[in-house]
Order: C-alpha cells, then sequence, then structure tokens
C-alpha cells in the first residue's frame, strides 16, 4: 500500500509542472495583461512600455513562466497587475466560502443520493424507483443557472408576499454575522439545495447503477443460498462493494467543484472562487486568473490522487497494475 | 503484399461473425452452410419452398429498435420539430428579434399581437427571441458535435489503429484535458477568444469536445483491430485505410453515434451557461442562455426566465432521450440497466 500511495504521489508530480506550464501558456497566449490597461487613456505609451519591462512582458514565454513561478512559490501568487493588491488573502478568503458551500452540498447528496440509489435498485421498476429515475433525467438536463434562477425568483416572491424570510437570495451574509451563524445559513441555503438537486441526480443514478451490477453477481446468490438474510445480504455483500465507485466518483466530483460552482455562485452573488473568478475574467485581471486556475488545478490533481488512494484501499485488486 | 481483392473482401463481411454481416430471421445464422450462398443475390431468400425471409442488416434491426422504443422516438419527433421551427425561424417568428416596441413594455404573455411569451423591458416580442435563440443553439450544438465527433474519431483511429507514440500522446493531452477545471478554462478562452462570436465560440468547444469521442473511439480500435475479419482482412491484402474504413469503424458506429448525439446536448447546455455568465455569445444575436439573464434583471416578469430555460430543458431531455435510445438500439450489449 506505501509503495503505492508513494508512486502515485510521485506521478502527479509532473502532472502538476506541466499543467501549470498549460495554464501560464495558454493565458499568455491568449491575453495580455495590459490589455486593460492599453484600452485606458490615462495610460501613456511611455508608461506602458515601463510595465512591460517591470513584468518581464517584453521577454519569451519560457523566461515569464520562470519569473510568475517565482512569484508563486516565494511571494504566495504575487499581486494583481491592474491593482496591485496581493493575490493570495482573496483567495484565501472566497477559498474558505466554498468550501463551506461545497462540503455541505455535497456530502447531503451523496448521503440522499446513495439512500436513494440503494432502495430504487433493490426495489427495481417500481414506483418509487421510476419516479427517481425520471427526476434524474431532469436533473441531467437542467441548465444549473436556470434552476438557480427560478429558486431565486421564487424566494424573493414569498418574500415580497408575505413578507417571510426564509432564505436571502444574494450575497454572502449580513454584517455582524459569523461563518457558522444562522444568517449565513439562511444565505447558503438556496445555493445548497441548488447544487444539491444538481449532484443528487448524479449520485443517485450511480449508486443504483451500481448495486444492479453487483446485486447479480455470483456471491451474492451464494450468499442468499447459504441462507444469509436478506438485509445482511445487501449490507455485508452487496453495499460494500457498491459503494467504491461511488465514493470515487464523489471524491472526483468533490475535487472539480471545489473550483466553485461558477454558475451558481454568480446567481446568488456568493462571495466564492466561481463569483470571484467571474469577476476576475470580466476585469481581464490575468494573474489573478492564473492563480485562480493553478489553484483549481491543484485541487483537482490532489482529489484525482486521494480518490486513487481510497480506491487502491477499497479494492485491493488496484494496488497491483 | 497483394493488391487487394475485393470480391474477397466483400465475401468476408458476409462471413457470419463478422458484425455487418447480414443477420436472418432475427438470429445470426451459425455454421453457415448452404443457407449462407444468398447475400450476394438479392435482399431477401429463399431457403424453404414458398417461405421467403428478408435479409436484414445490423442497421435495419437497430431502426426496428430503435422506432418500438417509445419515449426516444417521442422525444426525437418533438426535437424535429423544436430545430425546424429553429430552423425557419424568419418564416415562423410574428416579428423580428430586435423590433423594438416602447408601448409594449413587459407585456405577459397573450395571443394578441402574437405576443404568446410576452415582451421583454424595451418591448422586443419574446417568442420571436426564442425562437431565434432556438437557432442560435441548435447551430451551435449541432456544429460541434459534427466537427468534434469528425475529428475525433480520426485522432481516435490512427491513435488505437497504429498505436506507439501517438497514442501515447492522444492520451497524454487528454488526460491532461481531464485536470483542468473544463468550465474556467472554456470560460477563460471565450472571454479572451471569442469576442462573443457564434463561430468562434463554437471552434473553442471542439476543442474541448473532441477528446471524448477520441477516448471512444481510439478504445473501440483497440479492441476490434484484434479481431478475427480483421486479420482475414489483411491476409486478403486490404491496406490499412481500407481495413479502417471499411472493416473497423462501421462496427464501431453504434458508441460514436450515441456519443456525437450526447454531445449535442451538452454543448447546447455549455454554450447557454457561457452565454449566461455574459461570456458566450453576445447580443444582438439571441441565444437562449442570454434571453435568461434578462428574467434575472427583471425578476417580477416570470415569463422572461420561464420560456426560454424551458425550451432549453425540453431540448437537452430530449436529446438525452434520443441518445439513450440510440444506445439502446445500437448496441445492445452496452445497455445500462435503466
Amino acid at each position: 500500500m506505501l509503495t503505492f500511495i508513494v508512486r502515485r504521489v510521485l506521478y502527479s508530480i509532473p502532472v502538476l509542472i506541466v499543467s501549470s506550464f498549460l495554464i501560464f501558456t495558454f493565458v499568455s497566449l491568449a491575453g495580455s495583461p495590459l490589455a486593460k490597461l492599453r484600452a485606458n487613456p490615462q495610460f501613456s505609451q511611455v508608461t506602458l512600455h515601463h510595465l512591460e519591462h517591470q513584468y518581464h512582458l517584453d521577454k519569451p514565454i519560457p523566461v515569464r513562466y520562470a519569473y510568475w513561478v517565482e512569484d508563486v512559490t516565494l511571494h504566495k501568487f504575487g499581486s494583481s497587475l491592474l491593482t496591485q493588491q496581493p493575490i493570495w488573502p482573496d483567495l484565501k478568503r472566497v477559498m474558505a466560502h466554498t468550501a463551506q458551500l461545497i462540503i455541505t452540498s455535497e456530502l447531503l447528496a451523496l448521503i440522499l443520493g446513495c439512500i436513494v440509489g440503494i432502495y430504487s435498485a433493490i426495489r427495481q421498476y417500481s414506483a418509487f424507483d421510476y419516479t427517481f429515475t425520471s427526476l434524474s433525467f431532469l436533473g441531467f438536463a437542467m441548465p444549473t443557472f436556470w434552476l438557480a434562477l427560478l429558486l431565486q425568483i421564487l424566494f424573493v416572491d414569498i418574500y415580497l408576499k408575505w413578507n417571510v424570510r426564509i432564505f436571502y437570495t444574494s450575497g454572502l451574509n449580513n454584517p455582524g454575522h459569523g461563518a457558522w451563524s444562522i444568517d449565513r445559513l439562511q444565505h447558503l441555503g438556496l445555493p445548497i439545495i441548488t447544487l444539491l438537486i444538481i449532484s443528487f441526480a448524479l449520485y443517485s443514478r450511480y449508486m443504483r447503477a451500481s448495486m444492479l451490477d453487483v446485486i447479480n453477481m455470483d456471491y451474492v446468490r451464494t450468499a442468499r443460498a447459504k441462507g444469509v438474510p436478506e438485509g445482511k445480504v445487501i449490507r455485508r455483500h452487496v453495499l460494500r462493494n457498491a459503494l467504491i465507485p461511488v465514493v470515487t466518483v464523489a471524491t472526483l466530483n468533490f475535487g472539480a467543484l471545489l473550483s466553485g460552482a461558477i454558475i451558481t455562485e454568480t446567481v446568488f452573488s456568493l462571495d466564492g472562487m466561481g463569483y470571484y473568478f467571474i469577476n476576475k475574467l470580466n476585469n481581464l485581471d490575468l494573474y489573478a486568473i492564473m492563480a485562480w486556475l493553478l489553484v483549481t488545478a491543484v485541487c483537482v490533481i490532489v482529489f484525482n490522487l486521494i480518490a486513487d488512494i481510497v480506491y487502491g484501499y477499497l479494492d485491493p485488486r488496484i494496488r497491483y497494475d | 503484399m497483394t493488391e487487394p481483392n475485393p470480391t474477397l473482401d466483400r465475401a468476408l463481411e458476409q462471413t457470419p461473425g463478422h458484425p455487418t454481416a447480414p443477420v436472418v430471421g432475427g438470429e445470426e445464422v451459425i455454421g453457415g452452410g448452404d443457407r449462407m450462398i444468398l447475400a450476394d443475390t438479392a435482399d431477401s431468400l429463399v431457403y424453404e419452398h414458398g417461405l421467403e425471409i428478408k435479409a436484414r442488416s445490423q442497421w435495419a434491426y437497430a431502426r426496428r429498435r430503435f422506432i418500438r422504443h417509445r419515449l426516444a422516438m417521442v422525444s426525437l419527433v418533438i426535437v424535429t420539430f423544436i430545430f425546424l421551427v429553429g430552423a425557419f425561424a424568419p418564416h415562423i417568428a410574428p416579428y423580428r428579434y430586435d423590433q423594438i416596441d416602447l408601448n409594449n413594455i413587459l407585456h405577459p404573455p397573450t395571443t394578441q399581437g402574437h405576443h404568446y411569451f410576452g415582451t421583454d423591458s424595451i418591448g422586443r416580442d419574446y417568442f420571436s427571441r426564442v425562437i431565434y435563440g432556438i437557432r442560435t443553439s441548435e447551430t451551435v450544438g449541432l456544429f460541434v458535435a459534427f466537427l468534434s465527433t469528425a475529428i475525433g474519431l480520426v485522432v481516435g483511429a490512427i491513435a488505437g489503429y497504429y498505436g506507439g507514440w501517438i497514442d501515447n500522446l492522444l492520451m497524454r493531452i487528454t488526460d491532461l484535458v481531464l485536470t483542468l477545471p473544463a468550465l474556467a478554462i472554456l470560460l477563460t478562452a471565450s472571454a479572451l477568444l471569442g469576442g462573443g462570436d457564434k463561430w468562434r465560440i463554437s471552434l473553442i468547444l471542439v476543442f474541448f469536445f473532441w477528446t471524448t469521442v477520441a477516448r471512444i473511439a481510439r478504445g473501440q480500435f483497440l479492441s476490434l483491430r484484434e479481431k478475427e475479419y480483421v486479420e482475414a482482412a489483411k491476409a486478403a491484402g486490404s491496406g490499412d485505410t481500407r481495413i479502417m474504413f471499411r472493416h473497423i469503424i462501421p462496427n464501431m458506429m453504434g458508441p460514436i453515434v450515441v456519443t456525437g448525439t450526447l454531445a449535442v446536448a451538452s454543448a447546447i447546455l455549455v454554450e447557454a451557461a457561457l452565454a449566461f455568465l455574459g461570456l458566450g455569445i453576445k447580443p444582438p444575436t439571441p441565444a437562449l442562455g442570454a434571453l435568461v439573464v434578462e428574467g434575472q434583471t427583471n425578476p417580477q416578469a416570470w415569463w422572461l426566465t420561464v420560456f426560454p430555460g424551458l425550451t432549453l430543458l425540453i431540448i437537452v431531455l430530449c436529446v438525452n432521450f434520443v441518445g439513450d435510445g440510440l444506445r439502446d438500439a445500437l448496441d445492445p450489449q452496452q445497455r445500462v440497466r435503466a
């Protein structure tokens, strides 16, 4: 097991280096960090030349990449060229908010999805199964931004008509309330529900398919034949094996979602990773965007690693390939 | 290498076990024998006096399976109808999509003046705008699906058939694409390079979509190139191109067609999300995603949110059902127990 982990960790280092280089090359080729300033008549050609020199923008891309890596590693991502503000404090703040949102919604979706998936598989083709199958098809086809917007409009209407505040429809919290206050929860409620619906569709389908794969295995029939009670067959023999792929998918999904539910956060103006990213993109603040992309790539790679290790732990066959 | 022998090649295709071989009466004829002389002569064969059985190809069977799939057929009809409405938008829409009528601002849906979906904040007819939005969505969806399937098929074929460094390179590229946050990269690309133009956005989408098909095509090629009929074709002197296009590709069209169909739905969804965030197709071109934004700025006018979103939902849902039906029809072994 230890060699397996070490090998996987070592493998992800070159992946990280290559993808950081790709991110840098891609963003640098696609746009110039000075584009916003060039459009502004206040900046003279001389100032622009000076900035270009100061930020090494006149050098070839590999050299600029080296300077960027130095900034990232030694100066905590450096500071934005446009605002002259350090990038890391902002990024740290929005990451905390996103983590709170994602952990809550994903855990809820995973628990509910597993329960519904297991029950649908045991009672295959029952009314329960059909209902949730149709609902999950709806969930797959649902444009996230539309779902979020409908929820927002619904709760704005509830507030305007009956003057009841169940959930706030935008923002992170009112001033003076902390990270674990009721107020914060009321703000996070709708984004959590949006993400919950989308992820629930995925997990319940996945759990059901995985259960059905296992339930027809020979060893399950053997267990039944030797007289193990049905509940115990499901718990001991089916569930334990069926959970393996679901746990892997959930881990991967989690890593991908840490980049922020870009759409959901934008709709609800929630000060998280996704909202930050869209703001920076609209301002063409390329250094902030590159820092964001790098952090996200790290998250994805780390959670891929965790998924591999978890998979290796749950299914020993994987370790020896 | 000898010259390719078309007659032998054709005979190979008719061999039982070759997946494109004709199938008689629903069951594949095993063992060949006298019944197998048939194929070249006609569509129908008589092997017992007075009893005529039509020889059906695999595709004919797939078509029958698909037509019997009720949900998929209904979805196909609906989605064809919606796409036709989009295609003939200039003839169907009662107004131009950018026709402003300041006397009729934020009018709820009504049959008066054909404002079936109401009007927006500067009095433009929303029904016409949604129809033109469908036109944009379907263009992007079909274009992206066709082009990315074609590119993915060719690249996947080359990688899977020849293997070696091409294969390695392709797999590393697709691995890397998977580690990057797809939506974020897409957004960055379309913000910096897209310029709000329909075709540029489509090309950016193609750039991200082809890898899926390439991976699937590669996997199929890896398993199919080891089949006996490919070996037999090689022995008969067929060249690589002929083997790839005549023997392998027709036998892997099932998964490719399914992936291509589902790509239409996801391209439409992604394009709508980009437009919604203001980084995709930009006005004046109406896009369904951008139309929903007008609903966000006017939350009291529910029709501005509901109609474009509902249209999008129905299109994507139906395309997904068609894709599922195609999977069941073309690729019965791959059927998910749903």
